[in-house]
């Protein structure tokens, strides 16, 4: 017996509630983007510059203690977080302890790591120093520039070559459904204030990347489908397309989970945040391939007479069509 | 109908062949790790029993390239300087006074008396005369003595100098072209001896790359802490001699025109006044080596070479009974009385050392001086604990995510699943063989990038068996079904990945460190993972169509 999670033949009407799905999606953006305008970003220290030192100790981690050793030591505001795993022990205690940026210094001193590490070993002469990560301001603000720069090049990379590929409705379509998962990723990250670093950078431009692989492929389907069914209604043609592709869009989205979710587990607290940004992207951007990017396709209309053109550079296809 | 001819399954065979071959050494990490290192040392002239065993370990005639692991997997320290190129201007520009003189006093009965001026910018030097008619007209001796700007790419029509009247001075500078060449030959040569200082510490496979106009980035694995990269790259080592004006216990004493005041390296409250121009720098050194001086103390021996060893025989013959200052970046190490003439070119510094701060100095004083000091801008640190405990949970995770979609795509697709399974092992072996064959760097975003690519990579060979068996129901036969299969879910696959494939080319273009590796991996997983999906499979069904001839397809 098969495992299916998808019947052989579905139609499902997607488009049914088109006004209540799209209107969530709306408002999840807007409250995305209050939710950053009221809570903002917890960024890390790529972005904001300053130092993170990761220790390591037997005894459990007091906070209290903690930043009782490393205020006296003046360096401003200093953020102290346990941190945990079920991989840790009882005798192996995480910490991370966030230092800001010192005025008039790029990089923290050789001096003032010694300080705090001779600090916080009166309190606990095992803690040890497992990593320390130090950003001037002047590169923070670089990795800022730069990581939005290569956001806003690959929508545009991407918004370029779907309009080259399809027609340009289906390149709005596909954007409109990128920067929905984009906001909506934002928006978990204030409202839960995970850390927001050079890392999670790298996730968002994958959910870019895994979104746009599922609206490709439905897309893919609704050109194929426009050309064999002409005189059917466009709603018709993307209801069908969906429902053609469901069972795909399913089984990749639950094997990418599957690994997900183990490197979620297992992976260690070093990428958690990273993976649990991919994690809710491919729940958001399977989403928002059927009800973004598809229902603005449905509202923007799209050229019917696709065999007039077939050699236009617009709605060219790979492989061999049909016959 | 269902056919690829005999060269086209040789070529898949063997290139599954080679992606196996090449990523095996990876399975056998250490072994390879150790087995390379014992190769190079034998090479290097080192050969004894441990390192042959070491050699023997893995047979010479596997490959035995291997994947780099990351500063975050191996742990290490990162560190990103940018160089104060300007602090060059300033030394040249000061280098400039004595030919400017001298090219004026040559024409002494036109411009008079020559005098320098003192000048706020140190990039600039001010020089007036006495005969301040003739100030356009000495500027014009001066504009003599600019040559052309010697770049890269050999000499230029640019000149190096830039002479201009501002009031009664005459004003020289290095000029905009000059500039540009002189910031390249400071980078040029930072680079060089942050190389020879890092090897002769001796550590494994430093990565030391320029960024951008003035950045050096410096990782190096196995290190203890960014601190100790910092302490051996980041002192300047910038040794001279200088002859001695006064001794004085007055920190603020304001030192005369041309002299400057520098603290004893060992006695606090001690300051010498020197002339600022030296005798002889360390860059005229040809070696320094760690010894002992006649009193059994730690010191450093050097030499010089014939120009410097000259310039200290001279004045070492002319200042008998002067004292003579050792200055090691802005401190004075020790200032002897010259006992006699010094005329080999060698001698020993000797200071209150330890024997390792002489081994210390003698390597930083044989790699050479910076040109100029070095600003820290980003310097991170992971312990090979967090690392090592890094690759594990990687490693687990990846193991449980690749059992978990195998098991999950055989429930799925029963005989076809194990198709697309191969496919997905023979496609992480890729991943692995390419990242060894390009020297590409593992990070720990990079094992995340593997997994999501177990991921994703099922997806192609989804679309295609998922349109196979759409294909199966307007019965046309299988062999036209899977023929179909493949040819219409190309189109979707292709778009896919290469939409995917624009975003990692973005990451690696733009990101740095491990979102870098994580760009690679995922960049080469779509590549990979087309290749598995469009031909492995495709080879693997013909092959089971071939042997089987089913009259249906149940996929």
């Amino acid at each position: 017996m098969r495992l299916k999670l998808v019947p052989q033949d579905t139609s499902i009407d997607f488009f049914r509630h088109w006004k209540t799905t799209f209107g969530a999606s709306v408002v999840a953006m807007v409250l995305s983007i209050v939710a950053f305008a009221v809570m903002g970003l917890n960024f890390g220290i790529d972005f904001r510059g300053g130092t993170s030192i990761r220790t390591e100790a037997q005894a459990p981690v007091d906070i209290a203690q903690y930043r009782a050793a490393v205020m006296p030591l003046g360096f401003g505001d200093v953020a102290i977080t346990e941190v945990f795993d079920p991989a840790f022990g009882a005798d192996r205690n995480v910490a991370m302890v966030r230092i800001q940026a010192q005025e008039g210094t790029e990089a923290i001193t050789t001096e003032q790591i010694s300080a705090v590490r001779a600090a916080l070993q009166e309190l606990d002469p095992t803690l040890t120093f497992a990593a320390v990560d130090s950003v001037g301001p002047k590169v923070s603000g670089e990795l800022i520039q730069s990581a939005v720069i290569s956001v806003v090049l690959a929508l545009a990379a991407v918004l370029f070559y779907i309009w080259l590929r399809f027609e340009w409705q289906f390149s709005v379509g596909a954007v409109a459904a990128l920067v929905h998962d984009i906001v909506l990723t934002i928006g978990i990250f204030s409202v839960l204030q995970i850390r927001f670093d050079l890392a999670i950078i790298a996730a968002l431009l994958t959910i870019v990347g895994y979104s746009l692989n599922d609206t490709v492929v439905v897309f893919d389907r609704v050109r194929e489908n426009l050309i064999k069914y002409k005189k059917r209604p466009l709603k018709e043609v993307l209801t069908l397309s969906i429902n053609e592709t469901l069972s795909r869009t399913v089984m990749t989205s639950v094997t990418t989970l599957l690994a997900l979710l183990a490197l979620f587990i297992l992976g260690g607290d070093v990428i958690r945040g990273f993976v649990f940004a991919m994690i809710w992207g491919v729940i958001v951007g399977t989403y928002s391939s059927v009800f973004v990017a598809s229902a603005v396709l449905l509202r923007l209309g799209v050229k019917r007479d696709w065999s007039k053109n077939s050699g236009d550079t617009s709605g060219t296809q790979f492989g061999v069509k049909e016959g | 109908m269902l056919q690829i001819p005999m060269w086209k399954r040789v070529l898949i065979w063997s290139t599954c062949a080679l992606a196996l071959l090449f990523a095996v050494p990876n399975l056998f990490y250490d072994r390879v790790e150790q087995h390379n290192d014992a190769v190079a040392m034998i090479e290097a002239g080192q050969g004894n029993a441990a390192l042959e065993d070491a050699r023997a370990r893995w047979p010479a005639f596997l490959p035995s390239l291997l994947v780099n692991l990351g500063l975050d997997l191996r742990g290490g320290a990162h560190l990103l300087a940018e160089v104060r190129v300007a602090d060059v201007y300033a030394d040249r520009i000061d280098g400039m006074w004595p030919a400017v003189r001298d090219r004026l006093r040559d024409e002494r009965d036109i411009v008079g008396a020559v005098r320098r001026m003192p000048s706020d910018d140190p990039g600039e030097l001010r020089v007036r005369i006495a005969n301040t008619a003739a100030t356009d007209q000495a500027a014009g001796f001066v504009r003599d003595l600019a040559q052309p700007t010697q770049s890269m790419a050999g000499f230029s029509q640019a000149q190096d100098l830039e002479v201009r009247v501002d009031g009664e001075d005459i004003v020289v500078t290095l000029s905009e072209a000059e500039r540009l060449a002189t910031d390249e030959r400071t980078m040029r040569l930072s680079l060089e001896i942050i190389r020879r200082r890092v090897d002769e510490a001796g550590t494994r496979e430093p990565t030391i790359q320029r960024q951008g106009a003035d950045r050096i980035l410096i990782q190096v694995p196995g290190i203890g802490s960014a601190e100790e990269l910092k302490a051996l790259i980041g002192t300047t080592a910038r040794l001279t001699f200088h002859p001695v004006v006064n001794v004085t216990s007055n920190p603020d004493q304001v030192p005369g025109p041309r002299q400057v005041i520098y603290p004893s390296l060992d006695e606090a409250g001690t300051y010498y006044i020197l002339e600022q121009t030296p005798v002889v720098t360390g860059e005229q050194l040809v070696d320094a080596q760690p010894g002992m001086d006649q009193n059994n103390r730690p010191a450093v021996n050097f030499r010089f070479n014939p120009s410097g060893g000259r310039a200290f025989g001279i004045y070492t013959a002319e200042n008998i009974g002067n004292p003579f200052a050792i200055v090691l970046d802005g401190e004075v190490i020790s200032a002897p009385v010259i006992q006699s003439h010094i005329p080999g070119g060698s001698g020993i510094i000797t200071g209150r050392f330890t024997v390792e701060e002489t081994s210390q100095l003698a390597v930083l004083l044989r790699a050479g001086a910076l040109p100029a000091e070095m600003d820290f801008l980003e310097e991170r640190t992971v312990g090979p604990e967090l690392g090592q405990d890094s690759i594990d949970a990687g490693r687990t995770a990846a193991i449980v995510a690749m059992v978990a979609v195998l098991a999950f795509m055989v429930a799925s697709y029963g005989i076809f699943g194990v198709i697309a399974n191969i496919a997905l092992l023979l496609n992480i072996s890729m991943i692995f063989a390419l990242l060894s064959l390009i020297g590409a760097t593992l990070t720990l975003p990079g094992i995340a990038g593997i997994v999501l690519t177990i991921g994703m990579a099922v997806d192609a060979t989804v679309l295609i068996f998922e349109r196979i068996r759409e294909e199966m129901r307007t019965a046309k036969g299988p062999a036209r079904a899977i023929e179909l299969g493949y040819d219409k879910a190309l189109s979707a696959i292709l778009d896919a990945n290469i939409t995917t494939f624009i975003t990692a080319l973005i990451l690696f273009a733009m990101g740095s460190g491990p979102v870098r590796g994580f760009a690679i991996t995922l960049g080469l997983g779509i590549l990979t993972s087309v290749f598995t999906a469009l031909m492995v499979t495709r080879l693997m069904m013909v092959i089971y169509f071939e042997r089987k001839r089913p009259k249906t397809l149940v996929i």
